[in-house]
């Protein structure tokens, strides 16, 4: 979806992302709802996702380069494949105006939910655990 | 009765109100949660802890028994000589750790982890670091094909020559070829970025849904539905940092890669869906 019309971030907040006339006809955005293929700018990296780097001992983003900020039900959200679901960020927390930005957020965000204890896949992971 | 158009027939069929997208799980993030950058079910590993054992006279269960064993122990730093080619070792590591193979492996090497940064002196056999989450893999010789099959996250790297069907499926990560790479590179990818500084095979990214493929050599033929793209400055200096992270170069430069992208012309869904098909024929 690179090549589609990025010029406002809130896009698909803000109307209803129908461009085809497949996509009129079933009321249906068809595709990612943000640009999957967007690379980071590490010029905007933040020290927390440093710390995370080297702590894990890679050099750069590794797997969070597909972490992007998306929406889901009007509401900013970051997908999270370890759940196949979308998290929701909470209302009223300001973010950037621009995209780069959105998307070192939501990669913070992400790994502090995955870490965490009430992350459903530790839960699973307690219940479940074989060896 | 007058004729319904297809447009009118979606909406009472209750399309335009269907969400098609998936729900929500009403999960929120919490913006006061604590600063880990490990699962709390993760081994507490120190890279400068090492040890050292020989892969020959052990099964492939014992070695991989053997890594989680010394990860339990704190070790950080494991180097395993000998695999000799052998299938499947080091599997299912969810931890982060430095992980040394002198020598080759065999099938499906290194598949499903999330976290390590793996080197392997040798080759590798088929379909090796498949399903990777995340964490680094880096093979010194040659891969054999499907190279990061369905790969979601991390950097797989092979700095000589791959078969064919290298990423396939493949759903994120990145997937960097020092040499060349064989027919169907990219078959079905959905997202990520494949990188290849050699020539590519015949049917490069054919069926290729979304996602980014970059060649410095020459492409033998395209696959259904893949197209050049458009190279963006933001992604020339992605390219080049990525490749000095592993001591690689484009051989004319970044800039001059060839970016392949999907057409696109498979997302059009011209033919009706089955439901759709009932309700309106």
């Amino acid at each position: 979806m690179s090549d589609q019309k990025q010029g406002d971030i809130d896009r698909f907040l803000k109307t209803d992302g129908l461009d085809s006339e497949r996509e009129k006809e079933i009321g249906q955005h068809i595709g990612y709802r943000y640009d999957v293929n967007l690379v980071p700018d590490y010029a905007r990296l933040t020290p927390f996702l440093e710390r995370y780097m080297e702590f894990m001992g890679w050099d750069d983003l590794n797997w969070l380069e597909d972490v992007h900020m998306g929406y889901e039900e009007g509401q900013p959200a970051v997908f999270d494949r370890n759940i196949n679901g979308w998290v929701s960020v909470p209302e009223g927390m300001e973010l950037p105006g621009n995209q780069q930005d959105r998307d070192m957020i939501a990669r913070e965000l992400l790994i502090k939910f995955q870490m965490s204890e009430r992350h459903p896949l530790i839960q699973l992971n307690k219940a479940y655990r074989k060896f | 009765m007058a004729e319904l158009s297809r447009e009118q027939e979606s909406h009472r069929m209750g399309m335009h109100t269907e969400q098609l997208a998936g729900r929500t799980q009403q999960i929120f993030f919490a913006p006061e949660e604590a600063e880990n950058f490990a699962s709390p079910d993760a081994f507490d590993v120190d890279f400068n802890k090492r040890s050292e054992f020989d892969v020959t006279e052990m099964t492939q269960q014992q070695v991989n028994l053997k890594i989680r064993e010394l990860m339990s122990q704190g070790y950080g730093t494991i180097v395993a000589r000998n695999p000799g080619a052998k299938h499947s070792l080091g599997v299912g590591i969810l931890n982060r750790l430095q992980l040394y193979f002198e020598g080759s492996l065999g099938y499906f090497g290194c598949g499903l982890i999330d976290g390590p940064n793996v080197r392997i002196s040798g080759r590798v056999g088929w379909s090796c670091a498949e399903n990777m989450l995340s964490g680094t893999v880096v093979i010194e010789k040659n891969a054999g094909s499907t190279f990061g099959a369905a790969i979601r996250g991390g950097d797989l790297v092979c700095k000589g020559d791959v078969g064919a069907r290298t990423g396939i499926d493949m759903k994120g990560g990145t997937i960097i070829v020092g040499g060349r790479t064989g027919a169907f590179s990219g078959f079905m990818m959905q997202r990520g970025r494949m990188v290849v500084l050699g020539d590519a095979g015949t049917h490069l990214g054919d069926s290729m849904y979304d996602g980014t493929i970059y060649v410095g050599g020459k492409i033998a033929g395209l696959g259904v539905d893949a197209v050049e793209g458009e190279m963006t400055d933001l992604e020339v200096q992605w390219l080049e940092r990525k490749l000095a992270v592993y001591g690689l170069e484009a051989p004319s430069g970044a800039r001059n890669m060839t970016k392949i992208v999907s057409g696109k012309q498979l997302w059009n869904y011209d033919n009706l869906e089955p439901a759709e098909k009932k309700l309106v024929l």
